[in-house]
């Protein structure tokens, strides 16, 4: 189960009281009777679902009741940090500790992936 | 290859078993192939078995990042049905329920197909409304589905609980008897070995990092963990990582992924004689030929690709289970998994060509893809042989996520996703 952060209680609370909402940051267009077709589906259907870090919406169903969004790492489920709805999406990049260059860290072909959480400290 | 046969058991039986020979090999990839699927789980490599056999296709590979096998065709509960509601979906399942029974002959290979029927129990109004249609919806598709009283289900699982004390009582069941079960690594296993009999590659710790394109926009090939290997048709047949290698390609998806996990208990002798379903306290059972009591769960909520899921959802899944059969209670269970499923927003798979030429995807197919796993392959290899779908699959395509002509199972199949 995750232990996920409320950004408006402020405290840790188990995942039982949450609801995951999808994808974050999907805008419906002002005026969806001018879109087409294609952008109507990219906005209602069609999504990222990247292996690495990605952008949700969760809501504190049983808590405060309020919608926020995330950012986790869709391969080790670890939180990088959660915002309120109405702020803007944070810089991926500084919120990320590059390990130093190792090994590992150019086994893995950045460039074509999602970025990644850094792995958890031994 | 050899045949497996009876006359084989005998002669090995004698020569203390030293002649029995590799079921498939492992070549060192080639520099080209007439068609590459990304993915040797059932769905890929039943795909490169058909197009070998039923095609003339036998210059093929099947790249795996992992072990053959070794993603959800090794970690679903192995369930087999065909009871769905729409024409579209009957259509493909009823198909491979089909080659279900002819398979472990076709592939000289046993997958331990046992029809012993699956059961969907109904507990409230809602749940009776809702098989009696699916029932009167199979049976003109022509696919058997029957309705069974409470005392009917009562003698066809003898060790259920009727009780009318039951917080969700059984007020009857939807039956098709042509359901059941199969061995899941044997399917993997037999078409491996059916389809590199005919000339396939199965090429396993090979990752696909990339897809090659000509500057026209059409697949040239793939590059790999192993070096770039070239090919003219590029099948992805990626279960959950469906979306990361389509990405590849500059195609988004309407899929996301979810951890969906199973568990078992420890062995026991023969006590669940059929397949047990129920949508509305949702929880999955059946006893392998082990003796192991399989237990499928419900999805996690959120997306991910860790292959693990949150302990609650199987202790749900277990709160009913005990609710349904009280003899369980003191089952220790073994060992629990998870797997990666990639869903669609109606809950239907999507097996068609792409925007890009030469590119064909087999994906989407969720909670429920093994049953499908011969009719999937068999109708992907035509749609990649003749660059067109067949009859069957031609509604499974991508756009009808635009055009709303959805497949919506999301609603109508018999089990909450």
């Amino acid at each position: 189960m995750l232990l996920i952060k409320c950004p408006y209680c402020e405290e840790e609370r188990p995942e039982l009281e949450f609801r995951n909402a999808g994808e974050a940051h999907l805008v419906r267009a002002a005026s969806i009777v001018e879109q087409s077709d294609d952008d109507f589906a990219a906005f209602l259907y069609f999504r990222q679902n990247p292996k690495g870090l990605q952008f949700e919406r969760w809501r504190h169903i049983h808590g405060c009741g309020r919608f926020f969004n995330a950012v986790r790492d869709s391969v080790s489920d670890k939180f990088l940090t959660v915002y309120k709805a109405d702020e803007p999406r944070p810089n991926v990049e500084q919120l990320i500790v590059r390990p130093a260059a190792s090994a590992e860290s150019t086994e893995e072909p950045d460039a074509k992936r999602a970025p990644r959480a850094k792995k958890a400290e031994v | 290859m050899r045949k497996y046969s009876v006359f084989a058991l005998a002669r090995e039986a004698l020569r203390a078993h030293k002649g029995w020979e590799q079921q498939w090999t492992s070549p060192e990839p080639k520099a080209e192939y007439d068609v590459i699927i990304v993915g040797a789980g059932g769905h890929g490599l039943a795909t490169a078995y058909y197009l070998a056999k039923e095609h003339g296709i036998t210059n093929v590979a099947v790249l795996e990042k992992g072990w053959l096998g070794g993603g959800n065709t090794g970690r679903n509960t192995t369930i087999i049905r065909s009871n769905y509601l729409y024409d579209e979906s009957a259509g493909i399942y009823e198909h491979a329920v089909k080659l279900w029974e002819g398979l472990s002959q076709d592939l000289n290979y046993n997958v331990m197909y046992s029809a012993r029927g699956v059961m969907m129990l109904a507990h409230n109004i809602h749940d009776v409304q809702v098989f009696k249609r699916h029932i009167h919806a199979n049976r003109l598709n022509g696919i058997d589905n029957e309705w069974l009283t409470p005392e009917q289900v009562k003698e066809f699982c003898p060790p259920i609980n009727l009780s009318a004390d039951a917080r969700y009582p059984i007020i009857g069941a939807a039956l098709q008897r042509r359901g059941g079960t199969a061995r899941h690594d044997a399917v993997a296993w037999g078409y491996a070995r059916a389809a590199a009999d005919r000339g396939v590659h199965i090429i396993q710790n090979c990752e696909v990092t990339g897809i090659r394109r000509a500057p026209n926009g059409a697949v040239i090939g793939v590059d790999t963990n192993r070096g770039p290997i070239n090919a003219k048709k590029v099948g992805v047949v990626a279960a959950g990582h469906t979306s990361v290698i389509m990405n590849m390609a500059g195609v988004r998806m309407p899929l996301e992924s979810y951890p969906l996990q199973a568990l078992v208990s420890e062995p026991v002798k023969p006590l669940i004689p059929c397949v047990i379903m129920s949508n509305t306290v949702h929880a999955y059972i059946s006893q392998s030929d082990k003796g192991e009591m399989v237990i499928g769960a419900g999805t996690d909520q959120y997306t991910s690709y860790s292959q693990t899921g949150g302990l609650h959802i199987i202790n749900h899944t277990l709160d009913a289970i005990c609710e349904m059969f009280p003899v369980l209670t003191r089952l220790k269970m073994l060992r629990s998994w998870g797997g990666i499923v990639d869903v669609t927003p109606d809950r239907s798979p999507i097996l068609a060509k792409t925007p890009v030429p030469g590119l064909y995807v087999n994906c989407g197919w969720g909670t429920g893809g093994f049953k499908a796993t011969p009719g999937s392959g068999n109708v992907f290899a035509h749609t990649i042989a003749r660059d067109e779908p067949h009859r069957i699959n031609a509604p499974f395509t991508i756009e009808r996520f635009t055009t709303g002509r959805l497949i919506d199972e999301a609603a109508a199949a018999a089990v909450a996703h």
